[in-house]
C-alpha cells in the first residue's frame, strides 16, 4: 500500500453521534490521525445503541458506534474534571484540525472555544458542526439528524401522494452535511498552505442540506410552488415505480424516460404493440395513464424475481434494479466487484463489515485499517507517546478519575 | 476576498445529475467551467422552470446547480471540438464527467491520453455504478440507483411498495461524495503534483447513508422493516412513533433515552402537565433510566396515545417554538414555505439574492453552505447562459483570434 493522502494530518476531534464522527471519519480513512476525545462519564450516544456483539449491551460492543468510527484513534477525558484542562492543551498543541458537534455554546462552557484554542494555536483550523449553527435564535435547540431530516423539508417530500408524510430510512441530513464539512476542512488546509492562515468554520447541518434542495426552495421563491411527495411517481418519467416480483416482499424498480426506453419496455415485456396503445403513445400520455401501465407491468414483474427482471430489462436497455434490503446489500455481485465492503475485527465485536468510500482513488485509495476504538482504548499511546507526557502525571490523571 | 480554492479551474462536463458536484467547488473558489454541447446543454429543459416557463434559460434545476459557474459551448463528440478540449485540459486542474463508462475513451479523450496531457489533472467520474464491475454498463436513474443501494428497502409504507423520495436524493449524495474525492486528490496533488481519477459510485453513495441498517443486519441479524411513520428496528421488537399529526400539519418526535433524550422527555411531560394533558405513566416515569432497547409495546401505546392527543391540539408553529423554548428534540415537517419563512435562517442571514437581469428581479437563494471567519463563501453569480463565456475563455484560455472563433463557429463546434 503506498503513502495515504493524509499522513502526517492531526486531528483533535470532540464530535459524537453520526454526523460529526462521519465528518472525521473520512480523514482518517484516508490516513490522518484522528483522536477521538470521548468519555465513559458521558458515552457517544451510539455506543449505548443496538445492534450489539450477542445483543448484549456494553459500551464497546456497538457496531452502529462502530460503523462511523473506522481508524481513530480513541482517548478518555473528562471534560468535567477541573484537571481536563492542561490534557487538551496539549491536544490542541499537538492538533492541526478541531473539530466538534456538541450543542452550541458547550465547549465555550468547559472554556474551549476557537478564541480559546487559537491563543494555545494560531493557526489552528476548527470546526463546529451543529444542527442549525452556531447563532441564531435555534442555535441552542437540541436535535438530531433523524428530526432534523424533517425540519429541513426531506420528509415531506417522502411519502404517498394519499397519506401523510413518511421518514426517509435514518436520518438522511447526517449523510449529507459532513461531505459537505470534510469538503470545507481540506479547502481550509488549502488555504492555510498557501497563507498560514487557520480559520474557524460554521457547518450548520440545516443550512448545508438545504444546498441539495436548492431546486426545490427556488421553485417557491419563483413560482410559489410547493413541490412535495408523490410516490414513487416522477414529473420526468413514466413508467416509474416499484413493481412487485416473485417472492415476499420483493421489487424491481422501472424508470422510462425516453421513447427509445419505451420501445425497449414494451419488447421486453412480450406486447410490442403496446407501443401502438394511444394510452401510451408519448410521455404526457403515459403519465396519463400510469395506473393502466403498472398494471402491464405488474403482471410481468410478478412472474420474475427482482433479479430475473432486473437483468431482463438492464439487457435491452430499461433502467431498472432491484429493491435489496441489506442482507442482499453483502451479497451484491456489484458491490463485491467494487469492494465497497471490508471485515475488520473488532477486540469486542468481532468481524464487522465496514464500508469503503464510494469514491475509489486510483493513485491514493483510502484503506480501512483499524476497527472503531474502545473507550480510552489508545491512552497510553497517545497520552504517553504522542504527547510525551512523563510516566507520573499519567499515573496520576487516571487515578484522579480525569482519564475517564 | 479570500476563498480556500481561488485560482483552480475546472471543467464541468456533467448533464444534471452530476452539476451538484461542481457547484460546490464553484462555491469554494474554483473558476467552473461548463462545457455544453452547441445549443446548450440538454438538461436545460429539466422542469421546474421560471413561472412554468419551458426554455432553456429557465430550468430552476440548471439555475440551482449551476450558480457561480462559466458557460461555453463546445462539441467534443467531433475530432475538431476534441482536440479543443484537450487544449483546455492543459490549463484546468479538475474535469468532473458523468458519462457513461467508456464513452469518453471512444472520443480520443480518455484518461490515460487527458492525464498524458496534464499529469497534475484530477479526473471526477460519477456513474450510477463505478467504472467497472457487472453493473458497469446498466443504466440508471435515481431510483434505481435508490433500490439497489438499499434506501427504498427500508422506506415506506409497510404492506405498500418501497419509496424512494420525491427529490433525487442518490444524485445529490454521489455529486457531493464526488466533490469530496475532488478535494482528497486535491490535497494529493498539493503535495506530490501528481493527478488521479476519481470513481464514484452512486450505488455505493447510497449504501452508505443507511445509518444504521447494515450493521443490525450484519451483528444481529435484524432486518430493519419499512415503518412509514414509525421506526422500527429496536431490539425489543417494537416499533416507536416519529412523525406525528398535528392541528394543522406534522412534527418529528421521538422519545429516545441517554441523558439529552431523559432531558427532551421530560420537558415535553412538564408541558403537557401544564396544560392539564398529563399522563400517569409518562409523569412517573424515571426518564434517566429509561431504555429504548426495553421499552414494551405497551409503554409505546400509552405514550403515543397521549402525546399523540397533545400536539392535536397545538399547531406546527405553537410545538416548534415550544419545542426550542424547552429543549425539547421536536421538529416540524417543514415545507418549502414554512422553511423559506424560518425566523432563525432569516437572523443568521442565510437567504441570498441574486440578480437575474434576464427576468427583470433577483431570486432568492439557499446561502452559503458554511461560514468562515477566513475565507467565507461568495455568493455565485446566476447561472451562465448558453455560451455566455465563449469569447472570455476561447481568448483568454486559449488565446484564439477572431479568425479562429469564427471558423470553430462555421464548423459547428462552438
Amino acid at each position: 500500500m503506498g503513502r495515504l493522502v493524509f499522513e502526517g494530518l492531526k486531528v483533535l476531534d470532540f464530535t459524537w453521534v453520526a454526523a460529526g464522527p462521519i465528518l472525521t471519519q473520512s480523514l482518517a480513512d484516508h490516513g490522518a490521525m484522528v483522536v477521538r476525545v470521548e468519555s465513559a462519564t458521558r458515552p457517544d450516544i451510539l455506543r449505548m445503541a443496538p445492534p450489539y456483539k450477542d445483543k448484549k449491551a456494553g459500551i464497546d460492543r456497538s457496531g452502529y458506534f462502530a460503523r462511523f468510527n473506522t481508524d481513530k484513534y480513541g482517548v478518555s477525558l473528562n471534560l468535567n474534571h477541573p484537571r481536563a484542562g492542561s490534557v487538551i492543551r496539549r491536544l490542541v498543541d499537538w492538533c492541526d484540525v478541531a473539530v466538534e458537534n456538541f450543542t452550541p455554546g458547550s465547549l465555550k462552557h468547559w472554556g474551549w472555544d476557537y478564541e480559546e484554542l487559537r491563543k494555545l494555536k494560531p493557526d489552528i483550523i476548527m470546526l463546529s458542526t451543529s444542527n442549525q449553527g452556531q447563532t441564531g435564535p435555534h442555535s441552542h435547540h437540541p436535535g438530531h439528524g433523524g428530526i432534523l431530516t424533517s425540519l429541513a423539508g426531506f420528509s415531506q417530500l417522502t411519502g404517498w401522494e394519499d397519506q401523510e408524510a413518511c421518514q426517509p430510512f435514518g436520518a438522511l441530513t447526517d449523510f449529507i452535511t459532513p461531505l459537505l464539512g470534510t469538503i470545507a476542512l481540506i479547502g481550509a488546509l488549502e488555504f492555510r498552505r498557501r497563507t498560514g492562515e487557520g480559520q474557524y468554520l460554521d457547518l450548520s447541518q440545516y443550512e448545508s442540506s438545504l444546498l441539495t434542495l436548492t431546486p426545490v426552495m427556488l421553485d417557491w421563491f419563483a413560482n410559489g410552488h410547493q413541490a412535495t411527495r408523490m410516490g414513487n411517481r416522477s414529473p420526468h418519467a413514466a413508467p416509474h415505480g416499484a413493481y412487485p416480483c416473485q417472492g415476499e416482499d420483493k421489487w424491481c424498480v422501472v424508470a422510462v424516460e425516453s421513447e427509445q426506453e419505451w420501445l425497449a419496455l414494451c419488447r421486453a415485456l412480450g406486447q410490442p404493440f403496446l407501443t401502438d396503445d394511444p394510452r401510451f403513445t408519448s410521455l404526457d400520455k403515459r403519465m396519463q395513464n400510469q395506473d393502466a401501465l403498472d398494471l402491464i407491468i405488474t403482471d410481468w414483474t410478478s412472474q420474475r424475481t427482482p433479479q430475473e427482471a432486473m437483468d431482463i430489462l438492464q439487457k435491452i436497455g430499461v433502467p431498472a434494479g432491484a429493491v435489496q434490503d441489506p442482507a442482499e446489500m453483502l451479497e451484491d455481485i456489484q458491490l463485491k466487484h467494487r469492494r465497497h465492503f471490508k471485515v475488520l475485527e473488532h477486540p469486542e465485536i468481532g468481524p464487522q463489515h465496514y464500508e469503503n468510500p464510494p469514491f475509489h482513488l486510483s493513485r491514493t485509495p483510502a484503506e480501512l485499517r483499524m476497527p472503531s476504538p474502545c473507550v480510552g482504548q489508545h491512552n497510553e499511546y497517545i497520552y504517553r507517546e504522542v504527547l510525551g507526557m512523563p510516566d507520573e502525571e499519567f499515573v496520576e490523571l487516571l487515578v484522579d478519575g480525569v482519564l475517564v | 476576498m479570500n476563498s480556500m480554492l481561488g485560482g483552480y479551474g475546472a471543467l464541468d462536463l456533467t448533464d444534471w445529475r452530476g452539476w451538484l458536484c461542481g457547484r460546490v467547488l464553484a462555491d469554494m473558489g474554483v473558476e467552473v467551467t461548463k462545457v455544453e454541447p452547441p445549443g446548450g446543454d440538454p438538461d436545460r429543459m429539466r422542469e421546474p422552470f421560471y413561472h412554468g416557463e419551458a426554455q432553456p434559460e429557465k430550468s430552476l434545476w440548471w439555475w440551482a446547480y449551476n450558480q457561480g459557474k462559466k458557460s461555453i459551448t463546445l462539441d467534443i463528440e467531433i475530432p475538431t471540438g476534441a482536440e479543443v478540449l484537450r487544449s483546455l485540459v492543459k490549463k484546468t486542474d479538475f474535469f468532473i464527467e458523468n458519462f457513461p463508462p467508456g464513452h469518453l475513451d471512444a472520443l480520443g479523450l480518455g484518461h490515460a491520453t487527458l492525464q498524458s496531457l496534464n499529469p497534475s489533472l484530477i479526473w471526477v467520474s460519477i456513474t450510477p455504478f463505478g467504472q467497472d464491475g457487472p453493473y458497469r454498463d446498466y443504466r440508471a436513474t435515481d431510483i434505481v440507483t435508490m433500490a439497489l443501494g438499499g434506501f427504498m428497502s427500508v422506506t415506506g409504507e409497510p404492506g405498500r411498495a418501497p419509496l424512494r423520495l420525491s427529490f433525487p436524493v442518490s444524485h445529490s449524495l454521489a455529486s457531493l461524495q464526488a466533490a469530496l474525492g475532488a478535494m482528497v486528490a486535491f490535497h494529493h496533488r498539493q503535495a506530490t503534483e501528481e493527478g488521479q481519477f476519481v470513481d464514484t459510485s452512486a450505488q455505493e453513495s447510497v449504501a452508505t447513508a443507511l445509518l444504521n441498517a447494515l450493521p443490525m443486519w450484519d451483528i444481529n441479524r435484524v432486518m430493519i422493516e419499512r415503518s412509514g411513520r414509525f421506526r422500527s428496528g429496536l431490539s425489543s421488537g417494537v416499533k416507536q412513533r416519529q412523525m406525528w399529526a398535528c392541528k394543522d400539519g406534522e412534527v418529528a418526535f421521538m422519545v429516545l433515552g441517554g441523558l439529552g433524550g431523559a432531558q427532551s422527555n421530560r420537558a415535553l411531560v412538564k408541558w403537557m402537565e401544564a396544560e392539564g394533558m398529563g399522563n400517569n405513566m409518562l409523569s412517573s416515569m424515571e426518564w434517566d433510566q429509561f431504555d429504548m432497547a426495553t421499552a414494551s409495546r405497551e409503554f409505546h401505546s400509552q405514550a403515543e396515545e397521549a402525546i399523540g392527543r397533545f400536539f392535536m391540539a397545538h399547531t406546527k408553529q405553537e410545538l416548534h417554538q415550544g419545542a426550542v423554548d424547552r429543549g425539547i428534540w421536536l421538529q416540524p415537517v417543514s415545507i418549502p414555505k414554512d422553511i423559506a419563512e424560518s425566523a432563525h435562517l432569516a437572523a443568521r442571514d442565510f437567504w441570498a439574492k441574486v440578480p437575474h437581469p434576464e427576468v427583470g428581479e433577483d431570486i432568492i437563494y439557499p446561502g452559503p453552505f458554511f461560514k468562515s471567519t477566513a475565507t467565507p463563501i461568495q455568493v455565485g453569480h446566476r447561472a451562465p447562459l448558453v455560451g455566455e463565456h465563449n469569447q472570455e475563455v476561447y481568448r483568454e484560455v486559449l488565446g484564439l483570434g477572431d479568425g479562429d472563433l469564427e471558423d470553430l463557429k462555421q464548423k459547428g463546434v462552438i
